[in-house]
């Protein structure tokens, strides 16, 4: 199953890039999108990590989400650099995973990272550890609202 | 008119791109050290590239090259906290300290014992 959600992403892909369709281009789509299949089945990456289908029902929602948060913590920092003070308070905290998926997991670290003003600096088990350019950022952070939106994102393994 | 107005708006993203980009610039110079400076670089590939490539995506119509722009714009959106968390890393890694304000690692970790940076 997965396998062929893979091969339909990989020909979609080809599609959108070549932008000729003819017979013998949309063929050698065909053949190239075989053999990363097979080569990706043959590395054991075409699986729930490698190519984590199971995340996409909650992309809609998950995204536009973090898209927001994004914007206002750029502008967060957009404001501290360009206040003459430069009122910035670097915390490092340690955060908890809550995911079940190392694709989630993932997620939810690079989401940080991400987000300005706070950068994912470490990974061990499910303990993230984050630097944080303001003391809020980790505050909020810790509070934990990414944290359960990713686990709601991630879907079922 | 609709085009004039796509131009607009064009140029209203395209510009508020480059102010993000010239913060995050501005940012990286005054900030006092490494990790301080990743996260003004950060407002640069968040904000300041979205925005640009959202206007060039309205330069372009919506056709095959607004498609790989917006493909330029993903590969930026994962790649890009990939090589932070590298950064980071590293300069970890080669015992470059942080300068903190707080540092609530030590007490945080104590909250899942066992486990510690």
């Amino acid at each position: 199953m997965r396998v062929v959600s893979l091969a339909g992403f990989l020909m979609v892909f080809w599609l959108a890039l070549s932008g000729h369709y003819t017979a013998w281009l949309i063929g050698m789509g065909v053949v190239s999108t075989l053999a990363v299949v097979y080569v990706a089945r043959r590395m054991g990456v075409a699986d729930m990590e490698g190519h984590p289908v199971q995340m996409l029902p909650g992309a809609p929602l998950y995204f536009p989400w973090l898209a927001k948060e994004i914007a206002l913590s750029a502008w967060r920092v957009t404001r501290i650099i360009l206040n003459p003070r430069l009122p910035i308070s670097p915390t490092m905290t340690v955060v908890t995973a809550g995911q079940k998926t190392t694709a989630g997991m993932a997620t939810y670290a690079n989401s940080i990272t991400l987000t300005p003003g706070t950068i994912t600096v470490g990974a061990s088990g499910d303990q993230l550890t984050v630097h944080a350019l303001v003391s809020e950022n980790a505050s909020e952070l810790e509070a934990g609202e990414m944290d359960a939106r990713v686990t709601r994102f991630e879907g079922h393994a | 008119m609709i085009a004039t107005l796509v131009d607009i708006a064009s140029w209203a993203l395209i510009a508020a791109g480059a102010f993000f980009i010239l913060v995050g610039a501005l940012g990286l110079w005054r900030m006092p050290e490494l990790f301080t400076r990743m996260h003004a670089a950060s407002v640069i590939d968040t904000l300041g590239a979205g925005l640009l490539i959202a206007g060039l995506i309205l330069q372009a119509g919506f056709d095959l090259v607004a498609l790989k722009l917006l493909f330029i714009f993903l590969l930026l959106f994962i790649f890009g906290p990939v090589v932070t968390h590298a950064l980071a890393q590293a300069a970890l890694h080669e015992k470059i300290e942080p300068l903190l304000t707080e540092d609530r690692r030590a007490s945080r970790a104590h909250d899942a014992p066992g486990r510690q940076q």
